[in-house]
């Protein structure tokens, strides 16, 4: 079991995270600056951390999925479904507890009906989440009646934009989640479970694993994780958007995944790492705007960035790195 | 009946079926317009899933598509509009863009044995990037040449117009079926979706193959673009936006397994028309808001996937593994 540790920090996601950060930096001298107002931290840095944590979260599911070797496409309709429905609950004059609690309830609905789909009827998870990704943005704007409904709810709101010991919210969710979560599968055997399901499903099912309710459990948590995220989306604009709320973020997710050195082939992942690679994602967004280039210049960049990584994660990298070095036993980097 | 000619007979029969109900409600449906109207109006999304059978024959998935359709109408638009290029001589262009870019994927994913879902992914991120890095406003197209491609159609009995962009798509369903049942390549599509490691060792080419099978796609993506940009007359980095989920719910709903080595090119063409009656029986009815065409084909998704399994399992003894490594 891998612990934290020193040599950990040398991993080539920090430095990434690091050489980003530097180059904001030149761009925009102030980019490390951080203030002290009204009660809480305000910079740039801070802004990373709090724009990152709902890719941050839904990464943190998406990596327990696809250490299984699945995938879950729905995340981002799952965030516009438990968004629409916190907001319709709140205005409709429900508690904002309740709202919260019926939002999460129905993110990790959305998520046991994957588990189900990918578990009981056998679908591969790519085809699965496929049906709520296409179906569930409609759901939500079933749910909103095509508007975008917008609140004033404090509680929800404070999701949002709210801070906690000087922290944006979002970021203390996050890294709360992110603990929680990495305590639960590296203190007890439930990642060793998690990672046995995703190199082989039916040796893992052969050693004993019941893996059919380990993985409807992975896709529950991961729609328990999208609803978080769009709790936090909806609470930031204070208004449900059924069409925007986490468009295209279930691909971020992903990237902040395979970013953070989870391998799509299942079997190896490590939940810090995701958050580190969404920070990397969030570093770069930023840094492109702060630059002032458009923001559509982002998609190329990320582009930019998977390709480099799948190059240095591919077999054929490990070969010659392996033939440079021959004296040192090949790294768990390659892909198998 | 032969026994793999099953899903696809069940889809049409509920597309034969669909279409009665949708007729018995509102009998206006039943006219050569409508269907002129259906084949006009899809006719860059059924391009796309010609493409996209191939791919999920062959066991991969290709999340570039519409993607490269934005990308292929900005270039069109850029190419006659600011450089003065001739349409034909843009639409060239396009096209060999596209399938180079198909080419450079599919190496991608053969040579770095990569899960084709995340090549195509970063190919998507590439394909609109530069689609607004190239420009991020939409541009109008004004040629003599359009104007003429979009008066010009052929009037089917009962007053209905089959328009070029309709016949472009029908002859890719030709084509398509051609290519899939009667040449080499589609055999070796099949061969390596049915299992890749037998299909290398009975000696299919399998980095060539590859390359092809991603490079028709984003070919066939390109020619997609050029219909989009006929049928609209602009270039916008954002147009066609989701339409790689269209596309996979045609082939799927047509009745292609998406483990690959299972399929027909038939069949996605009635899962086009599928959704092409879902929309048009939305219009028809006029109180049900847009959103519900996405409830609806999400439900048939399902629906299918489930009816294959239940077809599957119903007629093979030996137990079929879904879960590919």
């Amino acid at each position: 079991m891998r612990r934290v540790s020193l040599a950990g920090l040398a991993r080539p996601q920090f430095a990434a995270l690091v050489a980003v950060l530097l180059i904001n930096w030149m761009l925009f001298p102030g980019f490390f600056d951080i203030s002290w107002q009204d009660g809480r931290f305000f910079g740039s840095l801070i802004d990373v951390l709090n724009r990152g944590a709902p890719v941050a979260i839904l990464a943190i599911g998406m990596t327990m999925v696809i250490a299984t070797k699945g995938v879950d496409l729905s995340v981002g309709a799952v965030m516009a479904i438990a968004g629409a429905v916190a907001a319709v609950m709140v205005v409709g004059g429900w508690p904002a507890w309740l709202a919260v609690v019926a939002a999460l309830a129905v993110g990790l609905l959305c998520g046991l009906w994957n588990g189900a789909l990918v578990t009981l009827l056998d679908m591969q998870p790519i085809v699965a989440t496929l049906v709520l990704m296409v179906a569930g943005r409609g759901l939500a704007q079933l749910i909103t009646e095509g508007f975008i409904v917008t609140f004033t709810d404090p509680v929800l709101i404070f999701i949002g934009t709210g801070s906690f010991l000087g922290f944006p919210m979002p970021v203390v969710i996050a890294f709360a989640l992110m603990v929680l979560t990495t305590l639960a599968v590296r203190r007890t055997a439930l990642g060793l479970l998690i990672e046995a399901v995703g190199v082989n499903r039916s040796a893992a099912r052969f050693a004993g694993i019941s893996s059919r309710l380990l993985l409807i459990m992975v896709y529950a948590f991961a729609g328990f994780c999208a609803a978080i995220s769009g709790l936090i989306v909806t609470g930031d604009i204070r208004g449900a958007d059924a069409n925007n709320a986490g468009l295209w973020l279930e691909l971020d997710a992903i990237l902040a995944v395979v970013i953070g050195g989870t391998s799509l082939l299942g079997g190896r992942f490590s939940i810090p790492m995701s958050v580190v690679g969404a920070l990397i994602i969030q570093a770069m967004n930023t840094g492109i705007l702060i630059s002032g280039f458009s923001p559509e210049f982002n998609l190329v960049v990320k582009s930019g960035v998977i390709i480099l990584i799948l190059v240095l994660q591919s077999p054929m990298a490990a070969g010659l790195f392996r033939r440079r070095s021959a004296a040192k036993p090949a790294q768990g980097k390659t892909a198998p | 009946m032969n026994r793999s000619l099953r899903p696809l007979a069940a889809t049409a029969a509920i597309f034969v079926l669909a279409y009665l109900a949708a007729v018995a409600v509102y009998p206006g449906m039943f006219s050569t317009r409508v269907l002129g109207n259906f084949l006009t109006d899809n006719a860059f999304l059924g391009i796309a899933a010609v493409g996209m059978t191939f791919v999920i024959l062959s066991g991969g998935i290709d999340l570039s598509v519409g993607a490269v359709i934005g990308f292929t109408t900005v270039l069109i638009a850029v190419l006659i509009m600011w450089v003065g290029l001739h349409p034909l001589a843009a639409f060239a262009v396009a096209l060999a863009v596209a399938a180079a870019f198909g080419a450079a994927m599919g190496a991608a994913i053969h040579y770095l044995k990569v899960p084709s879902f995340i090549v195509t992914l970063a190919g998507m991120f590439l394909a609109r990037g530069g689609a607004s890095v190239l420009s991020p406003d939409s541009i109008g197209i004004k040629h003599e040449f359009y104007t003429a491609v979009s008066k010009s159609y052929l009037l089917l009995p009962g007053g209905g117009r089959l328009t070029v962009v309709g016949g472009i798509m029908l002859a890719v369903f030709l084509v398509g079926m051609l290519l899939a049942h009667r040449t080499r390549f589609g055999s070796y599509v099949y061969a390596i979706g049915g299992s890749e490691t037998s299909a290398a060792l009975m000696g299919v080419p399998m980095a060539r193959t590859t390359i092809q099978i991603y490079m028709l796609s984003s070919t066939l993506a390109g020619l997609a673009g050029i219909v989009f940009s006929l049928y609209t007359s602009a270039g916008y980095s954002l147009s066609a936006l989701g339409v790689e989920l269209d596309a996979i719910a045609a082939v799927v709903i047509g009745g292609t397994l998406l483990t690959g080595g299972y399929g027909f090119v038939a069949g996605t063409f009635i899962g086009v028309m599928l959704q092409g009656l879902v929309q048009t029986y939305i219009v028809f009815d006029g109180t049900l808001s847009s959103w519900w065409t996405k409830i609806v084909i999400g439900a048939l998704l399902f629906m299918f996937i489930v009816l294959q399994r239940l077809i599957f399992t119903a007629s093979a003894p030996r137990r079929k593994v879904l879960w590919k490594t």
